[in-house]
């Protein structure tokens, strides 16, 4: 028989701290959906979507009542749409991003990922397209996410890619101004892109994956901060044992979903997640596990520390627990959806420059931060080179999701709703950098690319 | 299919009559109950079967969590493999 405190702990990590199945992500390929003709190239999405993740919803459902953990988002990525839509001749492309968001709402999934393109080394003719189309795309479909990826560690830095997705945020603020620029907050800027992160907005279903998988992000910044409190006088050895303990209980409880969704699905199992994804709700935050790890407030000298050592030890109890890990698995910081962080931007402790250091040391990176509507493209550009700078060098994803906020400065605030949360908007450097972008060109990979 | 009952709340006359009514009326068998009362706190934890559930395991749960609604209780009703899995290497 089970021991009763473990199964009270289990309850309590659920009632009230916040554990939850973030994501069932299903990855389906889109490979066999080329056409030649844009419209029937559009209908095999659709019909292709609709078919495969026809019962995920219920699926998920089922488990959450089961299993009694919630299952808060179910979602569908698809192989990236500039491959897919190569073949197409004429047509516009967005007809593809508008047969997603049919797909979607008809099999009942908030968001679907994959309007996206893998330019790192450089640009076909269909991911130039598809880029052209992105604000397009995002202003006149609800449920579509889109990703570039502009280098990996092998390829170096797509530097046009960086200079033309400077433009492309700026412009999808503007057309999707109505909607404090939420457009913004669907495309994710990448370097190293993984191929199977179930969480929205970089989702999309790798080249290299099966013809279905499903991925599975679980939640856990509310337990780890609930069993970090329970230690108040700990030193930091026992501190990061307490974290890796506490990752591995939250795993498990993914690895079981991952495998018996996958099961039901007639998917096979992709990969767990193990970031600690964080929500708005008060507690669930990552800002405040820094903060109850010996912070006066996320932001201040010492952050980076915390959160290496909280990323490090969340990862190694996390990778026993489940056969496969993959995704970003890390920590996220978004600034909106994260109470603690919003409030530490809002004292102006937490600066954009300060959340570029810890990103260099977590998972993902200059994630879900509002700035002035008047920022420049080019000083967009260079906020992109500088966060992907640090990926590629360090052989780890990085991202950048910016929400330059049209017609707001400085101190004004954003406010999304929902899982999105608030972003007050955040200052950043105007003095020019575009010389330096106008170069284009490629940044050499890293030396320690050449591994072989 | 095994799930696993905990009862937890105020101690009061007639908990267990009440929960075991509801597994009674559904065809839910128990296997094992381990329960005590530390300060006035009940605590109850039941492993049953319930591959002869009469209603979808979904519904079960509901009509337990109310039941401990009325008798101001927490239940939860949970398949025994999340716990299994969060506990055991």
């Amino acid at each position: 028989m089970l021991n009763t405190l473990d199964i009270i702990e289990t309850i309590k990590m659920i009632t009230e701290e916040h554990l939850d199945i973030r994501t069932i992500t299903m990855g389906i390929s889109l490979m066999d959906c080329a056409s030649e003709d844009m419209g029937r190239c559009a209908q095999k999405i659709y019909d292709k979507v609709t078919r495969r993740a026809e019962k995920l919803v219920a699926v998920g459902e089922e488990l959450e009542q089961e299993y009694g953990i919630p299952v808060i988002n179910k979602r569908v990525s698809v192989s990236p749409i500039a491959t897919v839509a190569a073949a197409c001749q004429g047509g516009n492309i967005a007809d593809l991003a508008r047969a997603m968001d049919r797909a979607a709402e008809t099999v009942g999934v908030n968001f679907i990922g994959g309007y996206s393109a893998l330019v790192h080394k450089g640009m076909t003719e269909s991911d130039k397209r598809l880029l052209a189309s992105i604000p397009e795309a995002l202003s006149e479909t609800e449920r579509v996410c889109s990703s570039v990826n502009v280098a990996t560690t092998r390829a170096g830095i797509n530097m046009d890619a960086v200079s033309l997705l400077g433009r492309i945020i700026k412009e999808t603020s503007y057309v999707t101004r109505d909607s404090g620029s939420f457009g913004c907050a669907k495309l994710v800027v990448f370097a190293n892109i993984p191929e199977d992160n179930p969480f929205m907005a970089g989702a999309y279903h790798g080249i290299g994956e099966a013809e279905c998988a499903i991925n599975v992000g679980v939640s856990g910044p509310g337990v780890v901060r609930a069993a970090i409190l329970r230690h108040p006088g700990c030193d930091l050895t026992e501190l990061a044992e307490v974290i890796k303990k506490t990752a591995f209980k939250i795993t498990r409880v993914g690895q079981l979903i991952a495998a018996e969704s996958s099961r039901r699905l007639g998917a096979e199992f992709g990969i767990v997640d193990l970031s600690l994804a964080p929500t708005p709700a008060v507690g669930d935050s990552v800002a405040q596990i820094l903060e109850e790890m010996g912070l006066e407030t996320c932001g201040c000298h010492g952050t980076t520390a915390c959160l290496a050592m909280l990323n490090d030890a969340v990862k190694k109890g996390g990778v026993m627990a489940s056969s496969h890990v993959g995704g970003l698995s890390g920590a996220f910081i978004p600034v909106s959806e994260d109470s603690g962080m919003i409030a530490a931007a809002e004292s102006g402790v937490l600066t954009v420059d300060k959340l570029e250091a810890m990103t260099a040391v977590c998972s993902v990176g200059l994630d879900m931060i509002a700035i002035p509507g008047d920022t420049s493209a080019e000083v967009i550009s260079a906020i992109i080179a500088d966060e992907i700078s640090i990926g590629v060098v360090n052989n780890k994803t990085t991202a950048v999701r910016l929400v330059p906020a049209w017609g707001k400065k400085t101190g004004d605030k954003l406010v999304f709703g929902g899982l999105w949360g608030e972003a007050p908007i955040m200052p950043v450097h105007n003095e020019s950098p575009a010389k330096f972008i106008s170069r284009g060109g490629r940044i050499p990979a890293p030396i320690h690319s050449q591994r072989n | 299919m095994r799930a696993v009952i905990t009862v937890v709340g105020k101690d009061a006359v007639g908990i267990i009559a009440e929960v075991s009514n509801v597994m009674k009326n559904r065809g839910v068998n128990i296997i094992d109950i381990s329960q005590s009362v530390l300060s006035d706190m009940f605590a109850m934890v039941m492993m049953t079967d319930i591959s002869a559930c009469t209603v979808p395991f979904g519904d079960f749960a509901e009509e337990l969590r109310l039941v401990g609604v009325k008798l101001g209780l927490d239940i939860h009703a949970m398949h025994e493999d999340i716990f299994n899995s969060m506990h055991r290497v």
